[in-house]
């Protein structure tokens, strides 16, 4: 910091009546400068800064009762300095100026030691960006008193009706801030809030989860509501054989599955040959009812709209109609195919490149209820659990089901079904969707949050059954 | 750091807290890859801060914080206890644990060589050279390497009076080679897979591994799977080899048996356990010869579970997992000792950074070696298959029900470990597995395995797991599910 002023970062995180403050963006800005001014008189070539800082609250309950409960502040400063061909990055969660200089050292200390990078380039200068506005001051604002009280409710209706509710509700900001020595600096923050609820009824279960910037976007009560109504509908699971099956995949369910997919869409996998793309881009892969983009700047998506050397992140459309068109590139590897970059790379060095972090799936007319009418015989599928890769070019995936399974005859749903364990082909199961429904900010326990819609998928393989 | 530690546990103190325990922890870390003989990731790292967990109106909060001010320190404190006090808007009884003794203490985890003090230019210039050795061999695509370092200090006060203080010093080291041909990725680790192998030892992990004798072979071997046979669809005879092993005993029996899943507490996340309480001491988890022990102390070896103390100032200890084939215990904390009428918590509550409320973990969940020498196991084994290096894992949210597939299997014929076979999975039910082990090698074949990233807790936290495992054999397994029709 600068010794001709307090310290701003050691303000951040204060505690402030019922949230804790982020630092300002011109605190943030000013951490940046710092840095770059300090790592200036040491010899660095160029120098890029990230601040980042979260402020992240969550409840957790089980047995009808609140069990942990938690918050946490944290504020990391990462250095990556550039010298003679050569970078190295250090991080460090302490903001005096003793402690940044010995991050710049230490960056510098890793670059000297390193052999030259033929791919490095040069930093990139200052960027447009085009703002998102994802930060509701209302879920910054969350206490745990009003969490509690939410979870009281959702516990209460539980007991109401002879169940075991179990779950989470967080809230919290974050911001993060990348700056470098020609002058680039983006700033973003956001605030995000999640709803999760296990209701069990011995021996079933079933679940309900939803994530959001604001709080005030899902209604924590009536996911309860559903977990309770769809835990009493478990019970009584009768056990079917292994086989194929027609299967409705809720939003959480088939986001579990097709999320596994994103890395395959950077340049870097297929350099690497190990993404499911290679020697298939261009080819009809999947169902024409399959288009597939990244889109940062999505209403249900979150996250910033920078990559990891503050390139503006553009909207890249990945699969149209079944068809791999496109990758997403960091600086490096669009040079190398002689590409533009579309502002996915991950902070450098690193060996993974970039990703798409923001995947929106397209969207049908199709309601789960219209799903269910029109199956003669299938499985509606509430979630997956412990989804793994067995083969990483057929994108065969193994995993379980869980809470909540359910046998659909003549369009109907008539009773609850044993867990199946499923190895499945993503690529054969993106073929085989007959019908979607509305894309929605899909939240489940394996990927990370995508827009995706429910789905009806024929010849889906199970191929084992456990006991519950 | 005791002196932040005692600031905050005052703070609680006064806010009306019954009960407080303070972590002021300083991690450090070191990472290196290389990738097709360039640098990938060089980057280091620093993080210290506090966490204070505290009962108040007969509930739990947790706060943490970065501010190691004495200001910063005491709103932390503040917060916790407040969190605490909305804790017990939702509670259904007041949380109890079962005593514990206070401890004065310090501990540092035995290295040789400090992976830190090591020059960067000389690790490098190994893992590039292992790099190198790989891509001499015509058919791989994909060469990486890696090696981490870690340091963690931790210096713990609770209002019991302990004050411990560990230091722990933490090596992994690995490479592995990809085959890209035609339809099919074929991949070899070595020592594993999860970045190779990971102790709590110093740079003599990395000079023990001989990474050079060991490139070209993890290299042909990818390239030769291509060509192997497809391993089959059977119900048969199948050795697994000790890493594979250890993963196994971490999802059938380190999971199963964590008492926050048995009782509940993680069903909306991680699951629950089929070793509900009437199990215990009743169920036959394995055949007579499987014993499974947790053991957190240092003469069980430098596992990722080894320590002193656990993160509720707990000594650790060795307890009795499956002892002749019988369930005989749970993994346990203060609170959930008393919930099931233990005298005393088993010592695994660990956290992963001072930002995150301590849990219950495995420590080191091991099975006891056998008797047999590993190639008198062959030589016994008429038709069977041999599976090392774990590629795939998944196993069901109560523990039942799991599949397995690994990077290459070997058939076994006549006593002989013959032929290479591509894709080997396996799978099933859990107790019918272990009962149906009928062969476990010597100590001469035991390594404790770490496993670097056992994902539990929200928010979530990785934790180090440390698993003794020797080759061994099981009758009656369904193999090759994974590749059904």
């Amino acid at each position: 910091m600068s010794p001709h002023r307090k310290p701003r970062a050691a303000q951040a995180g204060k505690i402030s009546g019922s949230s804790t403050q982020l630092l300002s963006e011109l605190d943030l800005r000013h951490a940046v400068d710092t840095v770059l001014r300090l790592a200036k008189s040491t010899g660095a070539d160029e120098t890029e800064v990230h601040v980042d800082e979260v402020a992240d609250a969550l409840t957790r309950f089980a047995n009808n009762a609140i069990h942990q409960n938690v918050a946490e502040h944290g504020l990391t400063v990462s250095i990556r300095t550039v010298v003679d061909g050569r970078t190295a990055r250090a991080t460090t969660n302490r903001n005096d100026e003793d402690s940044l200089r010995a991050a710049i050292d230490a960056s510098l200390s890793l670059a000297h030691s390193r052999p030259k990078d033929p791919r490095l380039l040069p930093l990139p200068g200052k960027q447009r960006y085009r703002p998102v506005n994802r930060f509701a001051k209302q879920t910054a604002a969350l206490t745990p008193e009003a969490r509690a009280r939410a979870v009281r409710r959702a516990c209460d209706l539980a007991i109401k009706r002879g169940q075991t509710a179990a779950g989470v509700f967080s809230s919290g900001q974050s911001q993060a801030a990348v700056g470098n020595s020609r002058g680039l600096f983006a700033v973003y923050r956001e605030t995000h809030a999640e709803f999760s609820i296990t209701m069990q009824e011995n021996p079933a279960a079933s679940w309900a989860k939803a994530n959001a910037a604001d709080v005030a976007d899902f209604d924590s009560q009536k996911l309860a509501e559903r977990a309770n109504e769809k835990a009493h509908r478990a019970t009584n699971a009768r056990e079917l054989p292994p086989g194929k099956y027609t299967v409705i995949l809720e939003p959480a369910a088939a986001l579990d599955l097709v999320g596994f997919l994103f890395y395959d869409f950077a340049a870097t996998a297929l350099e690497d040959k190990r993404s499911c793309l290679n020697d298939r881009m261009g080819k009809q892969l999947f169902g024409k009812n399959i288009t597939i983009t990244d889109d940062a700047y999505h209403p249900l998506q979150l996250g910033a709209p920078f990559d990891g050397e503050g390139l503006p992140r553009e909207r890249v459309l990945l699969v149209d109609r079944g068809v791999p068109k496109n990758l997403v590139y960091a600086r490096t590897t669009a040079k190398a195919a002689r590409k533009k970059p579309t502002g996915h790379g991950f902070p450098l060095p690193n060996e993974y490149g970039e990703a798409p972090l923001n995947l929106v799936f397209s969207s049908g007319t199709a309601s789960l209820e219209e799903m269910i009418a029109s199956t003669d015989r299938g499985l509606l599928v509430t979630r997956l659990w412990y989804i793994r890769e067995v083969d990483p070019y057929e994108k065969v995936m193994t995993g379980m089901t869980r809470d909540g399974l359910f046998l659909v005859e003549k369009g109907k749903v008539t009773s609850a079904v044993r867990n199946f364990r499923f190895n499945q082909s993503i690529l054969e199961m993106l073929r085989n969707v007959e019908l979607l429904g509305p894309a929605v900010r899909a939240s489940g326990e394996e990927a990370f949050e995508m827009v995706v819609p429910a789905m009806k998928v024929r010849d889906f393989h199970f191929s084992e059954v456990t006991k519950f | 750091m005791y002196e932040q530690a005692a600031a905050a546990l005052d703070t609680t103190k006064l806010r009306g807290a019954s009960y407080a325990d303070v972590r002021v922890m300083h991690l450090r870390q070191r990472d290196l890859t290389t990738k097709n003989g360039q640098v990938g990731t060089l980057a280091q790292s620093e993080s210290i801060g506090l966490g204070i967990r505290v009962l108040a109106n007969g509930a739990w909060g947790f706060a943490s914080t970065d501010r190691l001010t004495r200001d910063g320190v005491s709103a932390c404190a503040a917060q916790a206890v407040a969190i605490a006090k909305a804790s017990a808007l939702a509670k259904r009884s007041d949380a109890v644990m079962v005593p514990e003794d206070s401890y004065i203490d310090s501990w540092q985890s035995p290295f040789r060589k400090n992976p830190f003090e090591i020059p960067l230019e000389t690790q490098l210039a190994l893992l590039l050279a292992a790099d190198a050795e790989m891509r001499r061999v015509k058919g791989v695509t994909l060469t990486e390497t890696g090696m981490q370092f870690r340091r963690i200090d931790s210096w713990f006060a609770s209002s019991i009076g302990s004050r411990i203080h560990q230091g722990k010093v933490i090596t992994g080291c690995g490479i592995a080679a990809t085959s890209f041909q035609g339809e099919e990725i074929q991949k070899r680790s070595y020592p594993n897979s999860f970045g190779g192998q990971h102790v709590l030892q110093g740079y003599e992990l990395v000079e023990s591994l001989d990474l050079l004798k060991h490139a070209p072979r993890v290299a042909e071997e990818s390239a030769a799977l291509h060509s192997a046979a497809q391993c089959p669809q059977k119900t048969g005879t199948l050795v697994l080899g000790g890493s594979q092993l250890g993963l196994q005993i971490h999802e059938s029996v380190g999971h199963p048996i964590e008492l926050d899943r048995v009782l509940g507490q993680e069903a909306n996340f991680a699951g629950t356990s089929f070793l509900t309480l009437d199990q215990l001491n009743k169920l036959r988890y394995g055949s007579d010869i499987v014993n499974v022990v947790a053991d957190a102390r240092l003469e069980h070896g430098p596992g990722l579970g080894t320590f002193a103390y656990d993160d509720e100032g707990v000594p650790a200890q060795c307890t009795d997992i499956i002892k002749d084939g019988q369930f005989r215990g749970y993994l346990s904390n203060r609170e959930t000792a008393h919930l099931i009428g233990l005298k005393r918590s088993s010592g695994t509550m660990r956290t992963e950074s001072w930002n995150r409320l301590p849990i219950i973990r495995m420590t080191n969940i091991s099975l006891q070696p056998g008797t047999w020498c590993f190639d008198d196991l062959l030589a016994d084994t008429d038709d069977g298959i041999l599976m090392e290096t774990n590629r795939s894992w998944s196993i069901d949210d109560r523990r039942y029900q799991f599949q397995f597939s690994t990077e290459v299997g070997w058939e076994i014929k006549g006593g002989k470990k013959t032929r290479m076979l591509k894709n080997p999975s396996y799978s099933g039910i859990t107790t019918e597995f272990w009962n149906s082990c009928d062969a476990i090698c010597n100590r001469d074949h035991w390594t404790l395995w770490g496993t670097p990233n056992c994902g539990k807790g929200q928010p979530m936290q990785t934790m180090g797991t440390g698993h003794g495992a020797s080759p061994a054999r099981f009758r009656n397994i369904r193999i090759g599910a994974a590749f059904s029709d």
